[in-house]
C-alpha cells in the first residue's frame, strides 16, 4: 500500500491537497471506521478452539479404534464429547438474545457459514455423544455403527468452517486470508486434538497422538506465518497490539510445547501432560490472534479504503463511483426539469432556466 | 436491478423496487432526516456528546442511528477549480451566474454534507450471512430485519461493507433502516424523505430515480464540478447497485463510504472450497498420524 494515513482531525489537511496529482493519500471521514468491528466476545475464539478440538478428536478417536488402540480412542472420544458439549454453551452465551438460540436451526443456508456450522455442530454433537457413550459403556451398539464414522467425518468440516465464517465478511484481514485461514484452523484443530490426547493418555498408548501433535505443531506455525506473509499490507494487524501479542505467545507455547513433547513426552507422563497443556494453550492463543486481527483491521479505515482505492488506481476495478453521466438523449440543458421533481425555491427555479446559450 | 429474491419469489405480489436518491449537492445539513427517522421509527436516543468533527455529533450509522448526516469542511481554490483552464472557469462562472451552484460553495471554503443510510444493496451480504432468516428481502426489493426473529448472533455486523448494522445495547438484536417498510405498505414515502426540506433525499421507484440522477450528474459536471459522481448507481459495481444511491461531490471515502464495496458472497465458492480442501487435509493428517508409524 505504501500510504500515509490521515486520522482524526486531518481531514482538512488531506482535502487541501485536492487537485494535486493522484497520489497515495488515504482520505477518510474524520478518521472514522468505514466498516463495523464485530460484536463477538471472548466466547468466539474459545469456540474456534473447542470446535476444532472436538472435530479433530473425533477423527483421531475413530481412526485409533480402527487401528486397535482403544485406550487412546476412548480418551479422544471423551475429549471430543467434552469440547463438543461446551461449544453450544459458548455460542449461546455470545448471542444478543440467548433464548432465541434455536432460531439458528430455523433454516439451512449455504450462503451463511454460521447456518451451516449450526447444523454441523448439532449433528456432530449428537453423533459424538453416541460414539463416546459406546466407547466407554458399550451401550448404543447399533446406533454407534453409524455415529462413530459420522462423528469422525463431520468433525473435519466442523474444524474448518469457522475459518469460512470469518473470511466470509467485509473485514479486510479476514476476507483477504480466505484461501489459507482454513488451513491454519485445520492444523490448529489437529494440534489441539493431538496435544489433548497426549496429555490424558498413558505414554505407551499415545504414540499416534504424539506424532499428530508434533506434525501439526509444525503445520500450524508454518501455515499461520505463510498466511500473514501472503496478506501483504492487509496483514499489518498481525504485527500490532493484541493480535501480535497473542500470535507471539502462541508461537512460543507451540514451539516450547513441541520441544518438551519431542524431548521427554515419550518417557514421562508428567512431561507429556505439561507439553499437551502448552500446545493446547498455544493453539488457543493463535486463534485469539486471528480473532483480534479482525477487530484491528475493521477499526482502521486505511485497511478498508487503501486496498480498494489502490485497485481502482491500478485500473483493476472501476469502483462504485462514476463521474460520466449515462444519458442516451443529447446532453440536457443545464437545469433540466427532470432533475427537480418539485421545484421548491427560487434557486431551483433559477436552475430551470437554460444557463448556456444554445 | 433484480435481486436473488425480488421480484421472482413474490410473483404477483411484487411491487416496483424503491429506494433513495440522495443528492448531496443540495443537502444543507439540517438533520431533519435524522430527527424524522428517530421520531417515526421510535429509535432510542443516541447522545454521544460533542465530537468536534464539524457539526457531526451522530458519528456513524448504527442500531440507534438509521440516518447519519456527514459534515466535511474543505478549502477549495476560489474561482479556478482543480486545474481547469481559464476558459473553463469563465464558462463555469457563466453557469453559476445562471443560478446553478451547490449550497456549499463560496469564499474558497466548501462544506460537504451528506445524509447516509442503509444502501439496501442488490446483493446484500447481511441478508446472505444471516443464519436465522431474520434479514429478508421485501416485496419492494428492500432489506429488513425482523425483530421477532433476530437472535443477535452479530454475523451481519462485520459482513456489511458499509458498516451499517450494529447491535443495540441492552436489547441484543441488530437494527437498521427499514426504508420505512410499514409506510411503504401504506403507499407513503419514508419519513426522512418526507422531512427533507431541499429534496436532497428523493424517494421513488429505483429506475426512475436513476434517470433523474443521471441528469443531475450531467448538470453538475457541466456546471464545473468535475468530481461530482454517482455512487452505487450501477448494476455492475461490487454490490450489484444499491437501492439507496448517492450523488457525491468528492470521492466516497471523504464521506466515510468505501470506494469499492464488494459483497462477500462473490467469493463464497472460493471460501467453501478452501474450507473443504482444508477439511480433507485434516483428515489426511489424522490418517497419516494414526497409521503412519508404530501403534
Amino acid at each position: 500500500m505504501n500510504v500515509t494515513h490521515h486520522g482524526m482531525g486531518d481531514g482538512a489537511s488531506a482535502d487541501s491537497r485536492a487537485g494535486a496529482p493522484a497520489g497515495t493519500e488515504i482520505r477518510t471521514y474524520h478518521g472514522q471506521p468505514v466498516i463495523k468491528e464485530p460484536i463477538w466476545t471472548w466466547e468466539i475464539p474459545c469456540y474456534f478452539f473447542t470446535g476444532g478440538l472436538a472435530g479433530a478428536s473425533a477423527g483421531l478417536a475413530y481412526m485409533s479404534s480402527l487401528r486397535g488402540n482403544d485406550v487412546l480412542a476412548r480418551r479422544a472420544w471423551a475429549t471430543a464429547l467434552a469440547s463438543v458439549a461446551v461449544s453450544p454453551a459458548l455460542l449461546t452465551s455470545d448471542l444478543g438474545r440467548p433464548r432465541r438460540v434455536m432460531n439458528m436451526l430455523r433454516m439451512f443456508k449455504v450462503t451463511s457459514p454460521m447456518s451451516v456450522g449450526s447444523w454441523l455442530l448439532s449433528a456432530s454433537g449428537a453423533s459424538t455423544a453416541i460414539a463416546a457413550a459406546h466407547a466407554w459403556t458399550g451401550s448404543f451398539a447399533g446406533a454407534a455403527r453409524v455415529a462413530r464414522p459420522a462423528a469422525a467425518l463431520l468433525g473435519l468440516p466442523l474444524s474448518t468452517y469457522t475459518a469460512a465464517l470469518v473470511t466470509n465478511t467485509a473485514v479486510p484481514v479476514w476476507h483477504g486470508s480466505r484461501r489459507l485461514l482454513p488451513f491454519v484452523f485445520a492444523s490448529g484443530a489437529a494440534l489441539s486434538a493431538g496435544a489433548a490426547a497426549v496429555a490424558v493418555t498413558p505414554v505407551r498408548h499415545a504414540r499416534a497422538a504424539r506424532r499428530l501433535a508434533l506434525v501439526s505443531a509444525a503445520l500450524e506455525l508454518g501455515c499461520k506465518e505463510l498466511m500473514e506473509r501472503r496478506l501483504g499490507d492487509l496483514g499489518e494487524p498481525y504485527k500490532h497490539a493484541a493480535s501480535f501479542k497473542f500470535g507471539r505467545l502462541g508461537q512460543a507455547l507451540i514451539a516450547g510445547g513441541a520441544g518438551v513433547l519431542y524431548g521427554r513426552g515419550g518417557r514421562s507422563r508428567a512431561a507429556a501432560a505439561v507439553a499437551g497443556a502448552m500446545l493446547c494453550a498455544g493453539a488457543l492463543s493463535a486463534r485469539w490472534s486471528v480473532f483480534e486481527a479482525g477487530f484491528q483491521s475493521a477499526a482502521d479505515p486505511k485497511y478498508v479504503v487503501g486496498p480498494q482505492r489502490d485497485a481502482i488506481r491500478r485500473g483493476e476495478r472501476r469502483g462504485a463511483s462514476r463521474t460520466e453521466p449515462h444519458i442516451s438523449a443529447p446532453q440536457p440543458a443545464v437545469g433540466s426539469p427532470a432533475t427537480a421533481p418539485a421545484v421548491v425555491d427560487e434557486q431551483r427555479e433559477a436552475a430551470a432556466r437554460p444557463a448556456t446559450p444554445r | 436491478m433484480q435481486t436473488v429474491a425480488w421480484p421472482s419469489s413474490y410473483g404477483d405480489a411484487a411491487k416496483p423496487r424503491v429506494g433513495f436518491f440522495t443528492d448531496t449537492s443540495v443537502c444543507i445539513g439540517c438533520k431533519a432526516c435524522e430527527v424524522a427517522c428517530k421520531e417515526y421509527n421510535q429509535v432510542p436516543s443516541s447522545i454521544e456528546g460533542f465530537t468536534g468533527n464539524s457539526y457531526d455529533n451522530t458519528i456513524d450509522l448504527g442500531a440507534n442511528t438509521w440516518r447519519h448526516v456527514a459534515f466535511i469542511e474543505q478549502r477549495v481554490p476560489a474561482g479556478v477549480l482543480e486545474g481547469a483552464s481559464l476558459v473553463q472557469s469563465a464558462q463555469r462562472g457563466e453557469v453559476i451566474d445562471g443560478g446553478v451552484q451547490t449550497y456549499q460553495e463560496g469564499d474558497g471554503f466548501r462544506w460537504l454534507m451528506a445524509s447516509d443510510v442503509c444502501k439496501h444493496c442488490t446483493h446484500a451480504a447481511c441478508l446472505d450471512v444471516c443464519p436465522t432468516g431474520a434479514l429478508f428481502r421485501t416485496e419492494f426489493g428492500t432489506v429488513v430485519v425482523q425483530e421477532d426473529v433476530c437472535n443477535g448472533c452479530g454475523y451481519c455486523v462485520p459482513a456489511c461493507p458499509f458498516g451499517v448494522l450494529d447491535q443495540r445495547e441492552g436489547d441484543g438484536r441488530v437494527w437498521k433502516c427499514t426504508l420505512c417498510y410499514d409506510r411503504l405498505k401504506d403507499d407513503k414515502e419514508p419519513a426522512c424523505a418526507q422531512a427533507c426540506p431541499t429534496n436532497s433525499i428523493q424517494f421513488g421507484e429505483l429506475s426512475e430515480l436513476r434517470e433523474r440522477a443521471e441528469h443531475r450528474l450531467g448538470q453538475l459536471q457541466q456546471a464545473g464540478q468535475p468530481r461530482a459522481q454517482l455512487y452505487l448507481a450501477d448494476d455492475d459495481d461490487g454490490i450489484g447497485g444499491a437501492g439507496a444511491f448517492f450523488l457525491l461531490l468528492d470521492e466516497p471515502e471523504v464521506y466515510g463510504l468505501p470506494p469499492d464495496p464488494v459483497d462477500t458472497r462473490r467469493d463464497l465458492k472460493e471460501i467453501w472450497a478452501a474450507a473443504g480442501v482444508a477439511a480433507a487435509a485434516l483428515g489426511a493428517t489424522l490418517l497419516a498420524a494414526v497409521f503412519g508409524g508404530r501403534g
